[in-house]
């Protein structure tokens, strides 16, 4: 039986985008072959959701006929099955399948529609808002308080923290050959890029969290600052969040350094320390004058000082240039994604379709980020040292440090890589995840809940499509990476810094999101991928070539065009599998008269000589 | 002097912000006072000419410029550099009649002056008073060139300003277009050509119609255009009609395409059809008859001069897309940046492009779903009808996909079939501004629509279509630049040299190697287009897969079968649809024929793709989008070093040639065996040059490009978030 189970793990993973989305009647829908997947559960007859296989440590909690008022069909009759990972819904009028497959963790808010007296054609049921740019609608018989049950335990559920429940990534049984917890080792890491060396130390200052407790525990310090020197300046920073590297360049020694605002408040509070560790930093490669990033708008760092935050000043800091990125907070943020889902769920706007979509601002947003970490990347390596900060340095910081780095360190363009950026930049650093998301927490409304995260990962998109040849992974890696940012099925994304994640003991009690990705890498593999390892990204960060993430945001909608796989990367598969068999036949006619003209055959197939293992996956393309 | 963070716009603006300032040009007086020539053209001729000029470039935002000579030719405006300019030869992508620094005088679309830092419009009464010290062109082509001309002697100023004003913008003959000069030999490869069918016979007609099953009948009478000069020499019309003579003004239905169920797709040029004229409605009620008759008594007719927009709407909205990307520097490029979708918007033009496609796909959706004869009408019946039935025919069928299929088509349906091409694009500068219309150009953006969403279908590229859509403004070519078969046909019998017998042949557009070598056109061929596997006729079924999308769908996916039935009935039914038809002109409301295409389109996308069956666009805002090859290609702010979707390009180029040459190289060893070798010579699929190309390549090419990136300036501007919310902290706490 685990044998079945896990078997049955690996074909839903097979397709883990598809998963969720509303199949039928559409067989080409976003990014899977429903139907082969469909086939093969039916032929595993997993139990207990008939077609769907259940994650190990998964339970059914209730059954229910219902009726799935589908915005782009008709209303569609079916049976919902509520576990404690997901919500589940199959139709049972028509042969074509309509199936929905939720987890709950991406479920936002649960509502009430129309009461027992509403009249109308399935007025009576419940509306969901899900956090996946989706809501989704179901209608129950009005008679005997038929959704009372079915409310209660989608709200429990999808809520576990606001219940005292546990998230599901702590129920999860699940088994990967790969463990994703060791794919980030941060002593290893900064020793790749080159650290610790003369001008740079890994201190351990931070082990107990006592610095600061939304910090990691490793950190890299300049060599000439002592740990007396980090814990002055931590009283001058916002919520002690110190100057550390994030990214250190091997020729020119510049670096990225990130930390939180400082603590200048109304009266223009100067402190000493910081001022000379600013230097410390800004000498270490001989800069001469260290380049601040202030990545909120002008006015905003302004009004920051009265809450007693604010900017580095002039005099204070001589040897320093501040430059403010224009970057708007994590309300607007949030206003606009809203705006967002507006205009393309369930229907794409259409008449004013491009208007629209600038009004809701997301790309500009996009651009200013963009822009921002071009800047940075930009002065690194020209061979300029320089500091990002925002206010507390979790966010927009976050943002800018990890795309600059993406410009810079083609590592970071890895699946691999990719993988240790996001661990270090995001989780390590603290950026809230808990808070931002809002994991279990029936706070629809929370003010601290924020796409700061969706946006980074957009703009990464927007990279890899100006460059589809640069980055190893594909666009189903970003699209599996947001779908588990809400899932809860991971410890990934859990919690907010790494002191809170030790103490619930994430590491031990959950599966790591890249046991999922690294135990079947080929699913996320670029075939277009070309490692240029010196070369710096530099995208146009303007209107002309940004565009909306079509697949991502308008997903759901099966009219928009979702190509299960891009027309160029079919084709380019399908000659691989052309090139491997006539290689292959050339080998056998060589085997069989062994002829001299083996020399030209080792000619024409050097530059991209096929791997004995593209052989075998290649052979396998149907062409 | 620009600076690029300031973001642009002051107070008391300049319309013209100069890149440098004369003073900061040192000019360099040892220079070798070398007479440059221009090569010519044979049959061109130079009008002026004036030296120093300097011209302005904006590779790698170096802002700087080159001095050289200005030219101006019958042929072209030209600059020649005092520069070496090694790029040129090196350049895999080369016109042969044109270079980077050539602008056909067809091709220049408006010319701006630069009088004290003000920039004005170019028009016949400017050219008198003042010269200016710049000038900037605009292109057709979207190529935006600025010249000083300061440095220049008052005289050679005012010769060549007078002379390019003159040759670009004055209204002239259509004699004194370079083509009935050019004097080119015409090339030896001719097969290229003779392989597009041209429609100029008999015999190309009847191909078409046995390739298509039609049952309609070929009218040999417009021989000599006594018929009518408005039609073409040669056309198809429904079998019932009869006694052409007494119809041949009013319009008649012309045959464009037969679907295998035996239904057709016509167009006619009518008046519209509210007049209420008793004959004519009688001509009305026999044509409309004539084409039912065609299969099955079904007809639809659509007037498209009232569903779609006019001309001038067209001219207008592109008069009005196009400025967006004729951009004269960085600062201006950085402020258009702020609201550039609601600008593209507020052109109109993706609107006009997706009502096209949409028309279209209502045509198909008749032909193909319904099996019903359908016959498209305007005034005209040589402008919307043409861009609606030659998109419609891309849909339907596979064969206008391929290179040489579309070529064909473009023959049949606008060439021989009569778009007033003189007219439209305005090659002789008529004031009158009524009759301009870049009619075939939208069409263009149409395909393109289609090729960009379905690529694997087409054999050609979008370079091709970019290449085409510059074509038109290359005064050589005979294709683009008469208003009839009956225009073309007189004025080249009228312009042939006496002494020889024959008539003047320009060489068509469709002999690309007037342009382009064998290498360049590589580049029109999409690497992506699947093709057909030959052998699938021996294993096709007798009945097709229902999974698969077809030319025809299966019939029970839908409501209404197949019309059948007997004579009778039908005639009657017919009389009272014609007048229903007359009044409603197509299905109903224009909310719920939305809705119906959209079902149609929705049933189609169901079934798995077949790229040589049914090809439909989507229509959805996201999906249309702006031809970027085309439109942004000059602009070096949106050069992608290193990216696009050229750099996967590449390296499916470099996979195919390799697979090519394995291939080659197992046939070479089968040929020893067997007897069976194919000789045709293989397509060489590759870029040349394994360099970091640009996203603009194969046109711009950006020299000594640096690494420098580029940063947006102006950025502020855009987001003026207004609410409260952006002056809140990000933590409540």
């Amino acid at each position: 039986m685990t044998f079945l189970l896990c078997l049955s793990v690996a074909v839903e993973e097979a397709n883990p985008v598809m998963a969720s989305a509303p199949i039928a009647p559409y067989n080409s829908s976003p990014l899977g072959n429903s139907s082969s997947q469909n086939a093969s559960r039916e032929s595993l007859k997993m139990e207990p959701l008939a077609d769907v296989a259940v994650l190990p440590g998964e339970e059914r909690v209730i059954d229910k006929e219902i009726i799935y008022i589908c915005p782009f069909n008709s209303a569609v009759k079916g049976k919902v099955s509520i576990t404690n990972y997901r919500l589940y819904f199959k139709n049972t009028d028509s042969e074509t399948p309509v199936t929905l497959n939720v987890p709950l963790g991406v479920i936002n808010r649960v509502e009430k529609m129309g009461g027992a007296s509403s009249r109308g054609e399935n007025s009576y049921g419940l509306e969901i808002t899900c956090k996946d740019m989706r809501n989704l609608r179901f209608a129950l018989k009005q008679e005997g308080h038929s959704r009372r049950d079915i409310f209660e335990i989608l709200f429990k559920y999808a809520f576990p923290l606001s219940h005292g429940m546990q998230l599901f990534a702590f129920l999860s049984q699940e088994k990967y050959e790969e463990n994703g917890w060791n794919v980030y080792e941060p002593l290893e890491e900064y020793r790749r890029q080159g650290l610790p060396n003369s001008e740079w130390r890994v201190t351990f200052i931070n082990k107990n969290y006592e610095l600061c407790d939304t910090y990691p525990t490793i950190l890299v310090v300049p060599y000439k600052a002592t740990d007396e020197d980090l814990r002055r300046v931590a009283t001058f920073r916002s919520r002690c969040r110190i100057p550390v590297l994030s990214w250190f360049h091997k020729e020119n020694h510049a670096v990225i350094t990130r930390c939180s605002q400082p603590l200048v408040g109304m009266s223009g509070k100067r402190n000493k320390d910081d001022e000379r560790y600013l230097d410390v930093i800004r000498e270490a490669n001989g800069t001469t004058k260290l380049t601040i990033y202030d990545a909120r708008p002008n006015v905003n760092a302004v009004a920051n000082k009265a809450t007693g935050g604010g900017y580095e000043g002039d005099d204070a800091y001589q040897n320093a240039e501040l430059v403010f990125l224009d970057i708007h907070n994590i309300h607007v943020m949030r206003e606009s994604l809203k705006k967002l889902k507006d205009i393309v769920y369930p229907n794409v706007e259409e008449s004013h379709w491009l208007s629209s979509l600038e009004s809701t601002h997301w790309l500009e947003h996009i651009k200013l980020v963009l822009s921002g970490a071009i800047q940075v990347a930009d002065k690194v390596s020209s061979g300029s040292s320089v500091m990002v900060h925002c206010s507390d340095g979790w966010d927009r910081t976050a943002q800018l440090t990890s795309l600059s780095m993406l410009m810079l360190d083609s590592y970071y363009r890895t699946l691999g890589g990719f993988q240790v950026l996001l661990e270090k930049e995001w989780i390590g650093f603290g950026h809230k995840f808990a808070s931002r998301i809002g994991h279990g927490d029936k706070n629809h409304a929370d003010q601290d809940r924020s796409p700061i995260f969706l946006q980074f990962i957009d703009c990464v998109w927007q990279m890899t499509k100006q460059f589809p040849t640069a980055f190893e992974f594909n666009e189903r890696l970003l699209v599996v990476i947001l779908d588990h940012l809400y899932s809860c099925r991971f410890g990934t994304f859990l919690y907010n810094c790494e002191s809170a994640r030790e103490s619930n003991n994430v590491r031990v009690k959950t599966v790591s999101l890249w046991s999922l990705i690294n135990s079947d890498t080929s699913l996320y593999i670029n075939p277009f991928y070309t490692p240029e390892s010196s070369r710096v990204l530099y995208p146009v960060a303007s209107m002309r070539h940004l565009e909306l993430w079509v697949t991502y945001y308008i997903r759901w909608n099966p009219r928009i065009q979702h190509q299960q796989q891009s027309p160029v990367e079919q084709r380019y598969k399908e000659l691989l599998a052309l090139r491997d068999q006539y290689l292959k036949k050339l080998e056998e006619l060589q085997l069989s008269d062994s002829a001299p003209s083996s020399t030209h055959l080792t000619n024409s197939s050097t530059p991209n000589a096929a791997t004995p293992n593209q052989h075998i996956t290649h052979l396998q393309t149907p062409f | 002097m620009l600076s690029l963070g300031t973001g642009g716009a002051k107070s008391s603006k300049p319309s013209f912000v100069s890149y440098v300032t004369p003073e900061e040009i040192k000019l360099d007086k040892d220079l070798p006072k070398k007479e440059k020539h221009p090569d010519l053209l044979p049959g061109e001729v130079v009008f002026c000419s004036a030296n120093p000029i300097l011209k302005y470039t904006q590779d790698d935002l170096s802002q700087r410029g080159v001095f050289g000579t200005l030219f101006c030719t019958n042929f072209r405006v030209t600059f020649l550099s005092d520069e070496l300019t090694l790029e040129e030869t090196s350049k895999t992508f080369k016109n042969k009649l044109y270079g980077e620094n050539d602008i056909p005088l067809m091709c220049v679309d408006h010319i701006y002056g630069v009088y004290d830092e003000k920039r004005k419009l170019i028009t016949g009464s400017l050219v008198k008073n003042k010269y200016p010290s710049k000038i900037i062109i605009h292109c057709k082509d979207l190529r935006v060139f600025q010249f000083c001309l300061t440095f220049t002697k008052e005289e050679d100023t005012k010769k060549i300003f007078q002379g390019i004003a003159h040759h670009c913008l004055e209204e002239k003959s259509l004699k004194c277009i370079f083509a009935f000069s050019y004097a080119g030999t015409p090339s030896p490869e001719m097969q290229r050509k003779r392989e597009t069918i041209m429609f100029e016979s008999p015999e190309d007609w009847t191909q078409e119609m046995k390739r298509t099953k039609a049952k309609c009948r070929l009218v040999t009478e417009n021989e000599n255009f006594e018929l009518s000069q408005r039609l073409p020499k040669y056309f198809v019309i429904p079998s019932a009609l009869e006694d052409l003579f007494s119809y041949q003004e009013k319009g008649l239905p012309i045959w464009c395409w037969s679907h295998h169920s035996g239904c057709a797709l016509f167009k006619a040029s009518f008046p519209p059809m509210t007049q209420e004229e008793g004959d004519f409605q009688m001509h009305l009620d026999t044509m409309i008859n004539a084409v039912a008759h065609n299969y099955l008594y079904s007809v639809k007719t659509e007037d498209l001069s009232e569903s779609l927009p006019t001309i001038l709407d067209i001219q207008q909205s592109y008069n009005k897309f196009k400025q967006f990307f004729l951009i004269d520097n960085s600062t201006e490029f950085w402020l258009s940046d702020v609201k550039w979708f609601s600008s593209l918007e507020s052109s109109g033009w993706l609107d006009i492009i997706r009502q096209c496609l949409h028309k279209a796909v209502e045509v198909v959706e008749c032909i193909d779903k319904d099996n019903t004869n359908v016959l498209v009408t305007e005034e005209e019946g040589t402008d919307l009808c043409c861009v609606i039935s030659s998109l419609a025919q891309i849909m339907l069928d596979p064969y206008y996909r391929t290179l040489m299929g579309f070529q064909s088509l473009v023959q049949k349906e606008w060439v021989a079939g009569c778009h007033a091409f003189l007219d439209r694009c305005n090659h002789l500068h008529q004031k009158d501004k009524e009759c301009h219309s870049p009619v075939f150009l939208l069409f263009l953006e149409c395909v393109w629509q289609l090729v960009h969403q379905h690529s694997p279908a087409f054999q050609f590229s979008e370079t091709y279509l970019t290449v085409l859509s510059d074509s038109v403004h290359v005064p050589v070519f005979s294709t683009f630049l008469f208003n009839s078969a009956h225009h073309r046909e007189s004025v080249m019998k009228a312009e042939s040299p006496p002494a020889q017998s024959g008539t003047l042949s320009c060489p068509t557009v469709w002999d690309w190697s007037v342009q382009f070598d064998s290498k360049a056109q590589n580049f029109f061929f999409n690497p992506l287009y699947s093709e057909k596997v030959k052998h699938e006729k021996t294993v096709r079924k007798p009945h097709k897969p229902k999974h698969q999308r077809q030319l025809s769908l299966p019939s029970s996916a839908f409501k209404t079968p197949p019309k059948k039935g007997f004579f009778k009935e039908e005639t009657d039914s017919l009389k009272k649809m014609l007048r229903v038809k007359r009044i409603s002109r197509w299905m109903g409301s224009p909310d719920s024929l939305v809705a119906a295409t959209r079902e149609f389109y929705e049933s189609w996308q169901q079934r798995p793709l077949d790229y040589h069956g049914l090809l439909l666009p989507c229509l959805d805002g996201p999906a249309v989008h702006v031809w970027m090859q085309r439109y942004v290609r000059w602009i070096p702010e949106v050069h992608i070093q290193g990216g696009g979707s050229m750099a996967v390009m590449t390296k499916l180029m470099e996979l195919l040639s390799q697979v090519q040459d394995l291939k080659n190289l197992l046939e070479q060893r089968d040929a020893s065996q067997a007897a069976k070798f194919d000789h045709r010579p293989h397509r060489l699929f590759s870029f040349g040059s394994s360099g970091r190309l640009s996203s603009s390549f194969p046109f711009a090419y950006s020299r000594n490009r640096s690494f420098k990136p580029i940063i947006p300036t102006g950025l502020m501007q855009s987001l003026m978030v207004t609410d409260n919310l952006s002056s809140q902290e990000d933590e409540a706490s």
